[in-house]
């Protein structure tokens, strides 16, 4: 858990590539790898927003979010842990349906057709 | 005027947390004095440090927090002298501080019998985050070797969930107790038995009636001995035999104790020395001590109380609630109130399924009136309602065993709903939250949800048990506002599911951002995706394939996620029937990739710990082998078990095999509002467990009997009789018929048992439908799931086929490296490493 820490956008020093857009689900997830870290990459289509944060799950610490399904709540936008469906915001990364930690999200930026997400490190 | 604390446990921070409050809190300094390095932290919640090993989650504050609440707190200092007469104390670095008020807040520590060899390494106690530390080191150490043990001295509360720890550790776990049976506080001769059982089908081996009289071993324990000259191996000891109150700072310094420790508080937890008070667990009130939070809280309640003066301070009650519910275990446990009282002041009414391993007592008053308190084991979904019950010396209903059996026959609620409970019911007792308080701000809109009530009042952020009450309130208060009428799917579609299915089907809508655009608002969600997935699957015959986000994740992978994420591989075997050459193919897939291999129950073959990236790389080999998808990952068809039938059985009336196979082949690929499941027997007496499936077919001697709508699962439901005698061809239609109503009809996950349950006329309406055609639907329903059975295609086929498919199965967007996992072996096979 402590090789996460949500990164707001001034905090950035490196874009990193994450692939190009055609490479990402239409409204899902997929996992990249930055480092020895696992991060989750989101495409909300409908808004046609990006958003990312750590795969592994803070109630099991298993690496799976990347795998689950997305959606909102309110108006925000959030993804369901496929193993016990506890919701997060993928804006704060705060667990929106329990009393699990927050996750960490980053800041993902779209340029000529390439994901970068976005990390202090 | 200067208050300290001492101690910065749970009840110590309790006082700071309502100081922090209190309106004259500007009157006062206040310093808090902790021993240990952390600031407070959830004991309580203790044993989740286990599983994360984040001291962080169990924080009750921050140290940022006392800042800004002008709190001094300073961990790591030990107040070692007191001098309650020039008000002084000092601490073990020297530190003087003079007070005006003192509270002692130091808690309690384990009790450790006088039994030789407690120094030897692998012995431990139970308490602070060092404590469990100290206890996850050492099991490491020692998990690698075979058969390694670990053994609780203590079958109390603290002990068994000690005991669940150990186990879920991977170490063998016994538990030692010195009473004639486990939990002798809270429970009788016939719970403690039930408890007993049930925890050795969890693989505890418990032993009673053990006195220690030595803890063997060459510097590290290696075995406990008996005073019966029976002996333990052990690799690990935790002691778990009580508490003894942290009086020896106010014995010291003259403040009387207890014969037996503790220190002596008043009503206002006031002590013998002036403006010195003492809460917590090293308070002894009314000559007992109290191991809960609840009354630490109320005691942290009543002293800030005093000490500020307040109008309405109040005192502590003359009775203290010690009603537990036994977190962790495995297995339901909780008592309440009296548990044991004399048989002349009450009656008990007692229920007792031995093989279920169900016990539950009550005891009423005399007059039958009153509920004294009883004691649940194997089953405490009552607990709530009870204790409140008992709590607020509510009246019986006059039938007072149905409280625990439920109403049998028709009509009538059993006993109290939570909106009969009085307002002053106290419904969160750590944090003191009446119902009136809840109520309140249900009404006045300031919460709508359960989330909001706990944000307002902080109730269930202590103990936690408090957490359904507050969910039936808010569903209750709602429905009563007249405000939850339908079950809709969520925030994003205002509709049921049969509804959202007709409107899909009537529009001609294809996808689901299409749906959102026409019938729904907002971007959807991890409810309304599935749900509509299942619908389209319903309507047109959609696999899993072509929305795949949309989809949940195992159908997204087309595989069921595991504990560690990798996933499980279950082909298709029509009836179980299998040939040899097909076996010996899926023995060689397991084999090349590693899997582990098991007989499921539902009379096919699982292969378990495949990663994703080798999903489409297995299918294509049993695809090969001539498989298909089993859909184990989907609601939909899974299984149509059969008997062997008259093939080969003497007894057998139809040849039960081949009719299953036609079944499972007929409807496999189905989707439905939840999973589906069949039977076929040879005969009356049932080897296929038909009855116990969502459709069931038993031969008899003129054809078949169709029985539908049962479960197996947590609430088993024998299935009901739908028709028969009948011939095959008839039975299928009828089949047809009932399925394709109960896909248009269910809500999203109800199964077909409790589908019936909620349907009006119950089983004489649905064979009205099935059977007699009433609607005039059946030909309607027929040709739709011809449509279904038409429209089958094996989805994993497609997906290994469609390279834009196969994608989703590669771990990561940007790089060919696997995910790293951690496997430990098992027998001759793997599992994954323990959470
Ligand atoms: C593998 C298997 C256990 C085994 O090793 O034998 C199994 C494993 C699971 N069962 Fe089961 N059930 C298995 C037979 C059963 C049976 C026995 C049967 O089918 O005859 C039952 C009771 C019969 C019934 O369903 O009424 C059964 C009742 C459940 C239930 C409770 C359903 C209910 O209505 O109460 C669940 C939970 C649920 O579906 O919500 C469940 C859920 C699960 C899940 C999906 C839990 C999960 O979400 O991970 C397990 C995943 C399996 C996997 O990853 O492949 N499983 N499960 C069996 C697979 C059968 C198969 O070949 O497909
Ligand atoms: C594993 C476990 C599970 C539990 N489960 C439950 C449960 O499910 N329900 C329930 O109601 N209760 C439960 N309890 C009991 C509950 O945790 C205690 O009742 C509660 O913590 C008591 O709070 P306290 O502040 O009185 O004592 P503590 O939390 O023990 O705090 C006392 C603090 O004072 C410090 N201290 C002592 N002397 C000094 C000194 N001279 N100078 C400075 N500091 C000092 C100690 O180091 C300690 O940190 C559980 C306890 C454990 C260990
Ligand atoms: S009973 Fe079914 S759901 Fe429960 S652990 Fe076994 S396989 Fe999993
Ligand atoms: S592992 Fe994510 S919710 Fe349990």
């Amino acid at each position: 858990m402590t090789a996460y820490t949500t990164t707001p956008l001034t905090d950035v020093t490196t874009w990193f590539r994450a692939g190009r857009t055609d490479q990402f689900p239409v409204g899902a997830g997929a996992v990249i790898k930055y480092r020895d870290r696992q991060i989750a990459v989101f495409y909300f289509n409908r808004t046609e927003r990006w958003y990312a944060c750590q795969n592994l799950c803070p109630h099991k610490l298993e690496n799976v979010l990347g795998r689950g399904l997305i959606g909102e709540q309110d108006g925000i936008p959030k993804v369901a842990c496929p193993m016990h469906k506890r919701t997060f915001s993928l804006e704060t990364g705060e667990n929106l349906n329990g009393d699990c930690p927050p996750v960490a999200v980053y800041p993902v930026k779209v340029e000529n057709d390439y994901v970068y997400v976005g990390f202090a490190d | 005027m200067q208050i300290v604390v001492i101690g910065n446990g749970m009840v110590g921070h309790k006082f700071c947390d309502l100081f922090s409050r209190h309106p004259r809190r500007g009157e006062f300094q206040l310093t808090v004095f902790g021993e240990e390095r952390r600031p407070a932290y959830d004991r309580v919640h203790l044993s989740a440090y286990f599983s994360d090993r984040d001291a962080d989650k169990l924080a009750l504050a921050s140290r940022e927090w006392y800042a800004e609440a002008g709190i001094t707190l300073r961990t790591g200092e030990l107040v070692t002298e007191l001098d309650t007469e020039r008000r002084e104390l000092t601490t073990h670095l020297g530190n003087v501080l003079r007070y005006d008020y003192l509270v002692l807040a130091t808690g309690s520590v384990p009790f450790v019998p006088p039994v030789p060899g407690c120094e030897k390494q692998g012995v431990f106690v139970y308490r602070t985050i060092e404590d469990l530390e100290a206890i996850m080191d050492y099991a490491d150490k020692i998990r690698d070797k075979a058969g390694a043990r670990s053994v609780i001295m203590g079958g109390g509360l603290l002990g068994l969930e000690a005991a669940k720890a150990t186990l879920d550790m991977g170490l063998a776990t016994d538990v030692i107790e010195f009473a004639p049976r486990l939990m002798p506080r809270q429970l009788d001769e016939a719970g403690a038995t039930t408890l007993k059982n049930k925890l050795a089908d969890l693989g505890l081996g418990v032993h009673l009636s053990k006195s220690t009289t030595a803890i063997a071993g060459n510097g590290a324990i290696t075995h406990l001995e008996f005073s019966d000259e029976t002996s333990l191996p052990a690799d690990m000891l935790i002691i778990s035999a009580g508490i003894r109150p942290r009086d020896e700072l106010a014995r010291k310094a003259g403040i009387e104790v207890g014969p037996r420790g503790g220190i002596m508080a008043d009503e206002y937890l006031r002590t013998s020395a002036p403006d010195v008070y003492v809460i917590g667990e090293a308070a002894l009130y009314r000559e007992m001590i109290y191991g809960l939070v609840a009354p630490g809280y109320d005691m942290a309640r009543v002293a800030l109380g005093s000490i500020m003066a307040d109008a309405d301070g109040g005192c502590m009650p003359e009775a203290i609630d010690l009603s537990t519910k036994l977190k962790l275990i495995g297995t339901d446990v909780a008592s309440f109130g009296e548990c044991f009282p004399n048989a002349d002041e009450a009656r008990s009414i007692v229920f007792h399924d031995e093989s279920g391993g169900i016990y539950k007592r009550i005891n009423i008053s005399r007059d039958g009136k009153r509920l004294l308190g009883g004691i649940l084991v194997g089953d405490a979904a009552d607990y709530n309602m009870l204790h409140q019950i008992y709590k607020n010396n509510m009246a019986l209903p006059p039938q007072p065993e149905d409280l625990i059996l439920g109403t049998r026959g028709v009509g009538g609620n059993p006993g109290a709903g939570v909106l009969d409970l009085p307002d002053a019911a106290v419904i969160c007792s750590c944090e003191n939250v009446s119902k009136g308080t809840l109520c309140s701000l249900l009404s006045e809109g300031e919460a709508a949800s359960v989330k909001e009530l706990v944000a307002c009042t902080g109730a269930g952020t202590g103990c936690g048990g408090c957490k359904p009450i507050l969910t039936d309130l808010v569903e209750n208060y709602m429905k009563s506002q007249g405000k939850v009428v339908r079950n809709t799917i969520c925030e994003h579609f205002a509709y049921t599911r049969q509804e959202l299915r007709d409107l899909v089907q009537m529009k001609n809508i294809r996808t689901y951002d299409e749906a959102l655009d026409v019938i729904g608002q907002g971007n959807g969600c991890e409810t309304c995706k599935p749900a509509l997935a299942s619908i389209f699957a319903t309507v047109y015959a959609e696999t899993a394939n072509p929305q795949a986000q949309i989809q949940d994740t195992n159908d997204r992978f087309l595989a069921n996620i595991q504990r560690n994420g990798t996933y499980s591989v279950v082909p298709r075997v029509p009836g179980g029937e299998i040939s040899p050459d097909k076996l010996l193919a899926i023995g060689s897939v397991a084999k090349k990739y590693d899997l582990y291999t098991k007989i499921t129950g539902g009379q096919r073959i699982d292969l378990f710990g495949a990663r994703l990236e080798e999903l489409p790389l297995i299918w294509e080999e049993l695809i090969a082998a001539g498989f298909e998808s089993g859909h184990a990952y989907g609601k939909s068809l899974r299984t149509v078990k059969s008997c062997v039938g008259s093939t080969w059985c003497r007894y057998g009336m139809d040849e039960s095999v081949s009719f299953a196979i036609e079944i499972e082949e007929r409807y496999k690929g189905l989707r439905s509002p939840h999973k589906l499941k069949g039977g076929v027997s040879g005969c009356i007496r049932e080897c296929a467990e038909a009855r116990g499936k969502d459709f069931g077919l038993i031969a008899v001697e003129e054809g078949y009997n169709l029985y539908v709508c049962g479960n197996g699962g947590a609430r088993p439901v024998h299935a009901q009789l739908l028709a028969g005698p009948v011939d095959r061809a008839t039975a299928v239609r009828y089949l047809d018929r009932f399925l394709m109503f109960y896909l248009r009809t269910a809500g999203p996950l109800i199964r077909t048992a409790k589908w019936l349950e909620g349907l009006e006329g119950g089983i004489d309406y649905l064979k009205s439908v099935v059977v007699d055609d009433v609607l005039g639907i059946a030909e309607e329903l027929e040709t739709e799931m011809q449509g279904l059975v038409d429209g089958y295609a094996c989805e994993w086929k497609q997906a290994i086929e469609d390279p834009a498919l196969r994608a989703r199965f590669r771990p990561f967007v940007n790089t060919d490296e696997s995910e790293e996992l951690e496997f430990v072996a098992l027998r001759d096979q793997k599992m994954p490493k323990p959470w």
